[in-house]
């Protein structure tokens, strides 16, 4: 040997070892079990239809019901199957007029070892496209999602199929992912699905900003094939679509904590901006029509962790529409064409308490103004959130 | 499809990348707690590239998978981190997040420095009512710096074995490192005598290891459950435990709020005391031995 080792030093290489052996044996946390349980209670000052002016929404988008009531409780569990495969499903069981309905959020596997900085998804999950997107309700910074998603992804874009995504080897985070999906979700859908009728694309970039900040930015785009998708409720479906729906989103997330510890003191910036076509043809009450549909929409908000356990923010959000309806035939395709609110908004703020990372209590008022009546509708929410078990760290 | 042909220009770029990593490169390594990044400097010198993801400000429970840190960990080697489930509120959504298999669990690339030591205070049951507890022991090893000898020997043993061409530095640097550490220890041993048996009050239970090593004891933890900010009631107990037992200052780290540990000087008259946690925690802590120096200096003179 080159050099002389130290009593201490060898003493301490040979404890290592056994050491080393003790924490591999530890690693038995297998798999991850939670419920997440929400409630709320709700008031509205307005009782006009649900809907937005100048925009088809997709199932599920339906405002909470008036009064107490328990949102969906949601099963998670999470575990790594192999050393190849990681697997993850969210069953939530929802109230649905007195009825307990059970449904399959997510459910998918992805890879652990794929070389390259790739990872390969296979099931069904929420698309990584747009900022919001990504997150469960629980995890929401507000009550209901923002505006934008609720006109142009019915809440939350999932799908069944698959997605590759790759990071690159570098300083700041350069995220990029294909996503081809079956096409069932608003705003595709409808019938004769037989392929992969949706693909998306999406692409982040993301790093820090002095000592406490750091950014994300993003781009996507989602492509649609639908095929007589419907709109409204089932009881009383509005216009049905078949053609082609492109959706492009901008998001950028900034947030700062002194020092990067959010304990005490955090701030949240979040802004996102959606752009759609749609091209093909309308159906109502037995009459088609030629259909060419343009909106945007965006959102800003802001939450500030003003003292441990507390937050407060704010939120906007605006939609504009410029749709042509070539034979405006029915009352619901003239509205759709002619819409009597050229730019819905709704302005809301919330304060919320956690006592832990489990737990969490939140009052939050809305200003709306997108219902078709243009009236003023006062919103109030009182919501609770429970996590019990061990329920998996949220990503950024 | 256009798309498809940039895909193919950046994964063929990565794996170029990846190729070009031949022994002239040196060993990316991503340090979780600051303690681990200057430890990793200490045995790996310039044959590594260290990056530290937490300051000592920050409470290494509570980390966000933020972006930055998710491309540092996909460029890594290796991951060093204490383990005991410290990072298991962060951790996983980096490792889901960053698609880099050298760092999952078993395989060299990934490095707990808690599995190289004898443990503290493994409860012997666990319920979530008792707030964040660690089921693998009190994992805040570091603040005793005899620990830091098996975990050297362990990271000289693990770099060796991810870096063989240049193994013999690393075991160089390491038997520097243990016979230079293992004086230190023992003339601060010596300077810290009298702290030996002196009670004191935490405000996390962040230093059993610090405690068993100089012989301090605790007296209370302001925190009545590990992660929940103690309510005025406990508070009051605790100044109330004061009359009759009393203890001479109030410990806290550098990323704790000062509050709790304030509002007790004030109603008892024993100092506050803001301790560095981890390197970089405090003027005088930008580096290991710096640490244990201000730890020992800020302990003697609030005696």
């Amino acid at each position: 040997m080159p050099y002389r080792t130290s009593t201490v030093a060898c003493l301490a290489l040979m404890l290592s070892t056994a050491g080393a052996q003790a924490a591999i044996a530890k690693n038995t946390f297998n798999p991850q079990l939670s419920l997440l349980v929400q409630g709320q209670y709700a008031d509205y000052s307005s009782s006009a239809e649900a809907d937005i002016p100048g925009f088809l929404l997709g199932p599920e988008t339906e405002l909470k019901p008036r009064g107490p009531a328990i949102g969906e409780a949601e099963l998670a569990i999470e575990a790594n199957i192999d050393d190849a495969w990681h697997g993850w499903t969210t069953i939530a069981f929802e109230n649905e007029d007195g009825e307990t309905r059970t449904a399959v959020e997510e459910l998918y596997v992805n890879t652990l070892a794929l070389p390259h900085g790739l990872q390969f998804k296979l099931g069904r999950f929420f698309s990584d496209i747009g900022y919001h997107n990504r997150q469960h309700s629980h995890a929401w910074d507000f009550i209901d999602a923002p505006l934008a998603y609720r006109a142009f992804l019915a809440t939350t874009y999932a799908d069944d199929g698959a997605q590759l995504r790759w990071v690159a080897p570098a300083d700041l985070l350069i995220e990029i992912g294909f996503e081809a999906l079956r096409g069932a979700a608003f705003p595709g859908g409808g019938e004769n699905l037989d392929g992969f009728e949706s693909t998306s694309a999406f692409a982040h970039l993301g790093g820090d900003l002095g000592t406490g900040g750091s950014w994300r930015a993003g781009v996507s785009w989602l492509g649609s094939d639908a095929a007589e998708r419907q709109s409204g409720e089932d009881e009383d479906p509005g216009p049905a679509f078949t053609g082609t729906s492109d959706t492009l989103i901008l998001d950028l997330v900034y947030k700062w904590s002194p020092h990067g510890n959010a304990t005490e003191r955090s701030f949240k910036f979040q802004a996102e901006f959606f752009r759609r076509s749609e091209d093909g043809m309308l159906s109502d009450d037995g009459q088609t029509s030629g259909y060419a549909g343009e909106q945007t929409g965006a959102y800003v908000q802001a939450v500030y962790g003003f003292r441990r356990g507390w937050r407060a923010g704010v939120r906007y959000g605006w939609l504009t529409t410029d749709n042509t309806v070539a034979l405006p035939a029915t009352p619901a395709l003239t509205a759709l064409a002619n819409p009597n609110d050229d730019r819905p908004s709704r302005l809301s703020f919330m304060v919320d308490y956690s006592r832990s990372e489990f737990s969490r209590f939140r009052l939050q008022y809305n200003h709306d103004r997108s219902r078709p009546d243009e009236t003023t509708d006062e919103q109030i929410f009182l919501q609770y959130i429970f996590s019990l078990g061990s329920h998996p760290a949220h990503v950024f | 499809m256009y798309s498809e042909t940039v895909m193919n220009r950046l994964l063929l770029a990565a794996v170029l990348s990846l190729g070009s990593m031949s022994a002239q490169a040196t060993v990316a390594i991503f340090a979780c707690e600051p303690e681990w990044g200057a430890l990793a400097r200490e045995i790996g010198g310039p044959d590594v590239e260290v990056y530290t993801a937490t300051n000592a400000y920050q409470d290494p429970h509570r980390i966000e998978a933020r972006p930055s840190l998710i491309a540092r960990y996909r460029k890594a080697d290796l991951l060093v981190c204490t383990g005991a489930d410290l990072e298991s509120g962060w951790l996983p959504a980096l490792a889901q997040k960053g698609n880099n298999p050298r760092l999952r669990p078993g395989q060299p690339g990934y490095f707990e420095a808690a599995g190289e030591v004898e443990m503290l205070g493994v409860p012997e049951q666990v319920d979530r009512s008792m707030g964040d507890v660690h089921p693998w022991g009190n994992p805040h090893i570091q603040t005793d710096p005899r620990q830091l000898l098996p975990v050297a020997a362990g990271l000289g043993q693990r770099l060796m074995q991810i870096d063989p061409a240049r193994a013999k530095n690393y075991q160089a640097r390491h038997a520097a490192f243990a016979s230079a550490w293992t004086r230190k220890i023992a003339s601060w041993e010596e300077r810290a005598a009298p702290l030996r048996g002196q009670r004191v009050i935490s405000a996390h239970d962040s230093w059993a290891y610090l405690y068993a090593w100089l012989g301090l004891e605790q007296l209370a933890v302001l925190e009545a459950k590990p992660g929940v900010p103690p309510s005025t009631g406990q508070l009051l107990k605790i100044v109330e435990t004061l009359q009759h037992q009393p203890a001479k200052m109030v410990l806290y780290a550098a990323y704790q709020s000062d509050r709790p540990a304030r509002w007790i000087a004030a109603r008892t008259g024993i100092p506050a005391v803001a301790l560095p946690f981890t390197v970089g925690g405090a003027e005088g802590a930008e580096d290991l031995s710096g640490l244990y120096e201000v730890t020992l200096r800020l302990l003697l003179d609030a005696l």
